[in-house]
């Protein structure tokens, strides 16, 4: 599927730079929960390792809300490391010397995959809103084509923190059978009533931009970037603690010495989410934004099981290493915990971790060496048996 | 379950685990609660072919089992036994934990409610050696197993091997097996008049620690 160039394109990613990619045609749609269908789709993705021989060594990396394929290498829009490099590389605990890591952009995002950005082959013009709306499990669906496509049968393991951590359970609910374990992270089986609003938050900020142009700014040539920065900044601070914003910023003020009286900002803190906000346009896309937070919100397990957790993992469920942390707010340890209960019920293989750390949500992307020795050893021990 | 058991006491409970191994039937269900770092599941495991579970609350615990193979929920008996379903296992153990749980009584009725036999160690205050500490020296005493102060110790609910037993009426619980512990940690069977009577008379003074193995009357 080629990106016309007489369109704006939100994210600057060249076609070399999207890693691999497939294009599924209208033989093999994707259906989707909301009862349409992507009659042509391409999945950009890359890869890590080596595949072994009997295809067992394989593990697939679910990313979060706002990442990307590029899990363990240089991200080429922005040029800064692979997103979790602290746990996926050579001799990390998702160790790429000894596991063939794939890692693929969600269905809906903005990073090669096809998306709201992305040109609707039967306009040839992008989707923008009549992009039909997506879900964890359809992300898991096509996620589940392109191993297929691999040529795997059966995944070692599906692991992921945050909205990866959701696509890693919706593995073991959809296909239990084609993955031995999952590693959710940080994550729930139902997003909460604050999560929700927390991302109607963020997506209100970006419908309220001008150049929003009710979804159709690509065609007009604008791109709604005041908006989507102020999103960024307020999930930002839902992915720290404050703690650890304390720790980091205090009331630290930015090149000044004293209070300046005016709306310039003061504080440190003030700087650094604008510059989360200001780095985060360049790199996603407004409206990939509103689709995957969306997704998200309709993540509900039980809901698709009778209201019954315990339902939605069958008779034979995987392995399962529930990783928690206590300052997660966003995803608190009962949540996580609450997953952990419902597998017991079932008799299933779960393992539970609630690590004490006081860095928030996005713990499972910083240096946690308890995760770490969490993880390796889970999987070292998968693989041994 | 409030502290990590120390090394020397899972070095010293060695035939403790050996005796709850021999209670084990192969290829049931068993929950550890309290399970350290997973020696006695993953023997339970290799050697008996359970499907075995832990409940941990220490981190570096919790990894040891974890890199076992092991499934451990990562959690506190006091607080996390109540989300186990009735019946789900065919034995629950508990291993030299129940001294440390802030309400002893209420883990008991957990674990028999949980398992259908529950294995118990534990050690004994009322061996002679640790009276006649109290006697003597006037200073609560200290064990080879328990050696902590009275200040810091994570042992917040002691007994003898009596109490417990009366705990376990109180639970509706009645013994099955009884094995008393000597001072190198050797276990032989108690008599059932030993445990009969509800003095414990010879155990009682004599064994420094016991296990038990309960069911639902």
């Amino acid at each position: 599927m080629s990106e016309a160039p007489e369109f704006l394109r939100p994210v600057k990613v060249h076609a070399a730079d999207k890693g691999q990619t497939v294009t599924f045609g209208p033989e093999q749609p994707l259906k989707l929960d909301c009862g349409k269908s992507l009659s042509s789709f391409t999945i950009a993705y890359m890869t890590y390792g080596a595949l072994n021989v009997a295809k067992s060594n394989a593990i697939l990396v679910c990313h979060a809300l706002t990442g990307d394929q590029f899990v363990a290498s240089e991200n080429p829009v922005t040029g800064t490391p692979g997103w979790w490099t602290t746990t996926v590389g050579p001799g990390k605990p998702i160790d790429t010397d000894r596991f063939f890591v794939i890692c693929a952009n969600v269905i809906g995002g903005c990073m090669g995959t096809t998306g709201p950005a992305s040109i609707d082959p039967s306009t040839a013009k992008p989707y923008g809103l009549s992009f039909p709306l997506i879900t964890i499990r359809d992300m898991v669906r096509a996620q589940a084509m392109l191993v297929e496509h691999l040529g795997i049968s059966q995944l070692l393991a599906v692991a992921g923190g945050s909205m990866g951590g959701m696509q890693a359970l919706q593995w073991a609910a959809s296909y239990p059978e084609r993955v031995r374990a999952v590693i959710p992270i940080a994550c729930a089986a139902r997003h909460s009533a604050q999560n929700i609003a927390f991302h109607e938050v963020g997506r209100q900020a970006i419908m309220a931009d001008p150049d929003w142009r009710g979804g159709e700014y690509q065609l007009q040539n604008v791109s709604p970037s005041k908006g989507l920065a102020v999103a960024r900044m307020a999930a930002h601070i839902t992915y720290l603690s404050e703690a650890a914003l304390q720790r980091k910023f205090g009331r630290a003020l930015q090149n000044r010495e004293a209070l300046s009286f005016l709306f310039a900002p003061d504080f440190q803190i003030e700087s650094y989410l604008h510059h989360q906000g200001q780095t985060f346009v360049d790199r996603f896309d407004a409206n990939s934004y509103l689709y995957i937070t969306r997704a998200m919100d309709y993540f509900d397990m039980a809901a698709d099981h009778n209201g019954k957790l315990v339902e939605a993992f069958g008779d034979h469920p995987p392995r399962f290493c529930i990783i928690s942390f206590t300052s997660d707010w966003l995803f608190p340890p009962a949540e996580n915990k609450s997953i952990a209960h419902a597998l017991n019920a079932v008799a299933a293989n779960v393992s539970f971790v609630e690590i004490k750390t006081d860095k928030g949500h996005d713990s499972f992307l910083l240096d946690e060496p308890e995760m770490f020795g969490t993880v390796r050893g889970f999987l070292n021990a998968l693989a041994d048996t | 379950m409030n502290a990590p058991v120390p090394t020397s006491v899972t070095t010293a409970l060695r035939p403790d685990l050996a005796a709850i191994t021999a209670m084990i039937r192969p290829g049931t269900r068993i929950l550890d609660v309290g399970c350290g770092d997973g020696a006695l599941l993953e023997h339970l495991v290799r050697t008996k072919h359970v499907d075995g579970r832990g409940i941990e609350l220490s981190q570096q615990n919790v990894n040891a089992c974890v890199a076992r193979g092991l499934s451990v929920m990562q959690g506190d008996a006091d607080t996390d036994l109540v989300e186990y379903p009735s019946g789900a296992f065919d034995a629950v153990i508990l291993s030299n934990t129940i001294q440390a749980t802030e309400r002893p009584r209420t883990v008991l009725e957990h674990l028999l409610r949980i398992g259908r036999r529950t294995a118990v160690s534990l050690p004994n205050f009322g061996y002679w050696k640790v009276r006649a500490s109290l006697v003597w020296n006037g200073r609560m005493p200290r064990t080879r197993n328990l050696d902590y102060s009275w200040f810091d110790t994570p042992n917040i609910h002691l007994c003898t091997l009596s109490d417990f037993l009366d705990l376990t009426r109180l639970c509706g619980a009645v013994v099955t097996e009884a094995h008393a512990l000597d001072e190198n940690g050797e276990t032989r069977p108690m008599k059932a008049f030993a445990i009969s009577n509800g003095k414990m008379g010879g155990p009682n003074l004599l064994a420094p620690g016991a296990i038990f193995l309960l069911k639902k009357s």
